[in-house]
């Protein structure tokens, strides 16, 4: 359900970045705390795509654990796993670092060459 | 044709955040405070708003009650004689298992803001999405019964960490349920350190007034981010 909601918003991203052109690619990062079921997001995402301009488009999704840093003792370690504590003393006051993004990073797009040089000789 | 590479860097979440800043701006404009009621199906968030909204003092409270389908929670809330909007999810928004910020703009029109001053937006029940998704509240509060067992915590850390209230209902039927309150209390500070909770009943009504006065001191207390 929260992947698909996700799968939908990564393609409104796309969309508006592609402009019209075919999307053959879309480059995703997804933080370890934003709990998302990477074979669930791709089963959600070609659920989506389907007869839109991303339609046949790959998902690459990279992991981004989590990471954090103790109020008490200072330490920046990566977090496996909820509870989020730190690996160094214990404690449970850590600073989030990453493993929240969700973001689309980048996107390949399929380009009409001469459509665009008649565009930008105009 | 050709393949070309573009860099993007954009929160997959940007143009909701955005429309939820300019629900947010209106909702700030009309002098009115926004909460986000979320909890998994059947946790109890209607029966404590029945309770809780019955007597407000002078805080005029209003509901956008948030749907996939039907009006059954409005209808439950109408003997209370407060605005009560239904949006439904099904109607244009793809039957969606959350509300996002374009449902709740959408949704303004029917809202009198000029007169409220606190709207209580109760969430689609589902304890996953409607946690990704501003739709322009002031705060966030969540509603998790004790009939759902003390791990919730531990198994929806996004929710419980995107609230500043936990509202842990159905205490009445403690007895009856397998959940340990003490481990539900410890599982919910080592996700979300520092979260304020309460403990309530809607059958019994008992802490609903701790609950009553959460929300009306939303009015009174400076906006937040
Ligand atoms: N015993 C007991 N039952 C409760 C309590 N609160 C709610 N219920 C019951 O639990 C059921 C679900 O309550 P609702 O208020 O509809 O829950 P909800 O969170 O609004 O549900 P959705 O809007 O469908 O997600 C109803 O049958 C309520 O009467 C409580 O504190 N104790
Ligand atoms: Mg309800
Ligand atoms: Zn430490």
């Amino acid at each position: 359900m929260h992947e698909l909601s996700i799968a939908q918003a990564i393609i409104d991203v796309a969309t508006r970045h592609a402009e019209g052109r075919r999307v053959l690619r879309v480059e995703v990062q997804v933080g370890h705390l934003r709990q998302v079921v990477p074979d669930s997001l791709q089963f959600a995402f070609a659920l989506v795509v389907q007869g839109t301009a991303l339609d046949g488009a790959e998902l690459a999704i990279t992991h981004v654990p989590a990471a954090g840093r103790c109020r008490e003792c200072g330490a920046e370690r990566v977090m496996e796993s909820f509870p989020l504590s730190c690996g160094a003393c214990g404690s449970f006051d850590v600073e989030v670092l990453a493993g929240e993004e969700l973001l689309v990073e980048a996107l390949e797009l399929e380009e009409d060459l001469l459509e665009k040089s008649r565009v930008s000789s105009t | 044709m050709h393949r070309i590479k573009v860099r993007v860097v954009e929160d997959v979440l940007d143009a909701n955040n955005t429309i939820a800043r300019a629900n947010r701006q209106d909702f700030d404009r009309a002098g009115v405070r926004v909460v986000n009621l979320m909890s998994a199906p059947g946790a109890g968030k209607t029966a404590l708003l029945e309770r809780a909204l019955a007597d407000t003092g002078d805080v005029r409270v209003g509901v956008l009650e948030g749907d996939v389908e039907g009006s059954l929670d409005a209808d439950r809330l109408t003997s209370l004689h407060i605005p009560v909007v239904q949006l439904n999810t099904a109607n244009g928004f793809g039957g969606e298992c959350h509300l996002d910020a374009n449902m709740v703009r959408s949704s303004l029109a029917a809202i009198p803001l000029e007169e409220i001053d606190l709207l209580v937006i109760e969430n689609v029940g589902n304890l996953v999405c409607p946690a990704e998704f501003r739709v322009g509240e002031d705060a966030r509060a969540m509603v998790c019964s004790v009939a759902e067992g003390d791990d919730k915590p531990l198994k929806y850390p996004l929710m419980f960490r995107a609230c500043e209230l936990a509202v842990i209902n159905k205490i009445d039927l403690l007895d009856h349920v397998d959940a340990d309150l003490d481990k539900l209390l410890a599982n919910l500070q080592t996700v979300h350190p520092g979260i304020e909770h309460l403990l309530t009943s809607a059958r019994t009504g008992e802490g609903v007034d701790g609950f009553r006065d959460w929300l009306v001191s939303r009015v009174r207390s400076p906006a937040t981010a």
